[in-house]
């Protein structure tokens, strides 16, 4: 059986990267967590715009999304820097992040004396953490133990041709290992309800997926007008997609062909190996955020008009679906699937994308984690602030 | 002859275009079949590969993407003038 060099968690998991994650538990923290980024650049900063102000629904989705973020495989150890007075209590947030067994600190502004002493005292914490984490040695784990996410973003009318059909082989190969792969965006599955229902596991996961597409469905309804399902982009149109499912078609093939295990809720860590659907949002930036939350050790993100972004804890593999975008932006991509047009086979680029992956989760970096592609940490929200 | 137009499943009666394909040219499909495009055929769209019948599914990621609003011959551009979809 194949394997890869990781790092062994106190939950079993295997982390492909060792970061030491500065979380926020509210925005009004998001100050001292840059300051102690700015004194120890070698932590990974997750600042982000929430922790208060919004209703029940979303604080519960905020507090399980950091919580899970905190428990995903890549991180070594967490501090969760509180202001005092939000909804989402940092000690809270700690507790629950501690729950796998990880090392977690928490401390609020407000106790501390101020953002200065709060800064400082947060730079000690995260020394002591890192200086845990470069003793910890890589060792070897099964492929089953890979959780990898799967997204488009920034599409062209290839994307569903060369680029996700490619990765879709990748994925099969990945499940027939015995691994995990996630793939979301239920916005982008409407019209393919009947073909995903089918690919089941059984009756129980066949409701499910029905019934978040449908739900999706109905949200895109509510947002853009009764006709919007029916109707796709102009510059879809004029990329040779004549119906709504075509496009999804093109979209879900980046799942490849395996059976749909289970359907989890946006930023839950699957239970089952295997393909998994995550319920989540079309908007890339809040969809790689649930992956990770899922806990994706890393991710495969293909796009047509080139879209750069990675995300802090894991490493994200770009695949260009042509080569205009590939030797255009190639500073930002690591596969060109783009050379299906250009003579090579699918299972050609599947090729390059495995190899790619059995490298990177053996410590290579990819081009967004080089380009540090870091960046805010977006949130899916479901209801309007107050 | 390097393939101007690609097949994506087994399965299906339609191609997509790599590039613009005039009208009488040679449409080359990388399972090394050779038809003719019996329309303009615009890069990234699809052409039929056989002639397919009024209401007949057409097929694409070896899935029905829609059905012929009309007979549709072998080589024709095939999009929103030609295609529906029924359910």
């Amino acid at each position: 059986m194949a394997t890869f060099h990781a790092y062994a968690r106190p939950d079993g998991s295997a982390g492909i990267r060792n970061h030491v994650a500065v979380i926020p538990s509210v925005a009004c923290a998001n100050g001292v967590v840059a300051a102690i980024a700015r004194e120890v650049p070698e932590v990974v900063p997750l600042p982000h715009g929430h922790g208060c102000g919004r209703g029940g629904e979303d604080l519960g989705l905020h507090f399980k999304t950091l919580a899970n973020l905190a428990r995903n495989p890549n991180v070594y150890a967490v501090l969760v820097v509180g202001l005092g007075c939000e909804v989402i209590k940092a000690q809270y947030l700690a507790e629950r992040m501690s729950h796998g067994g990880k090392s977690v600190e928490f401390f609020n502004i407000q106790d501390v004396g101020g953002s200065r002493r709060a800064a400082a005292k947060g730079v000690e914490i995260v020394r002591g953490m890192l200086g845990g984490a470069a003793k910890q040695e890589r060792v070897p784990f099964p492929l089953s133990a890979v959780v990898l996410g799967l997204e488009c973003g920034g599409s062209d009318a290839f994307s569903g041709v060369t680029a996700n059909p490619s990765v879709g082989l990748a994925a099969d190969w990945l499940v027939e290992e015995g691994g995990t792969a996630i793939f979301t965006e239920t916005t982008e599955m409407i019209g393919t309800s009947h073909i995903l229902e089918r690919r089941s596991k059984d009756e129980t996961v066949a409701s499910e997926v029905a019934s978040r597409i449908a739900a999706a469905e109905g949200r895109a309804n509510d947002i853009l007008g009764p006709m919007a399902a029916q109707v796709i982009a102009p510059g879809n149109m004029d990329g040779g997609m004549s119906s709504i499912r075509e496009k999804s078609l093109g979209c879900i093939l980046k799942g490849g062909s395996s059976t749909i295990n289970e359907v989890v809720d946006y930023a839950e860590p699957p239970r089952e190996k295997g393909l998994v659907i995550m319920d989540g949002p079309g908007y890339d930036v809040e969809s790689i955020t649930g992956l990770a939350a899922a806990g994706c050790q890393l991710m495969i993100f293909t796009t047509g008009r080139g879209n750069p972004i990675g995300f802090p804890l894991l490493p994200v593999i770009k695949v260009a679906s042509n080569s205009r975008l590939y030797r255009g932006m190639e500073d930002d991509m690591d596969i060109n699937a783009g050379a299906v047009l250009e003579g090579a086979t699918l299972q050609d680029v599947a090729g390059e994308i495995k190899a790619l992956i059995l490298r990177v989760i053996d410590g290579e970096k990819t081009k967004a984690e080089i380009n540090r592609q870091d960046g805010i940490l977006c949130l899916y929200t479901v209801t309007p602030a107050f | 002859m390097r393939p101007n137009a690609l097949i994506i499943n087994e399965a299906d009666n339609v191609a997509v275009t790599l590039e613009d394909i005039r009208k009488g040219e040679p449409v080359y499909l990388n399972d090394g079949r050779q038809i003719a495009a019996a329309d303009d055929l615009p890069f990234s769209h699809k052409v039929a590969l056989r002639d397919l019948a009024r209401g007949e599914d057409i097929l694409k990621y070896g899935e029905i993407i829609g059905q012929a609003k009309k007979d549709i011959k072998s080589g024709d551009w095939v999009h929103v003038h030609n295609l529906v979809v029924e359910d």
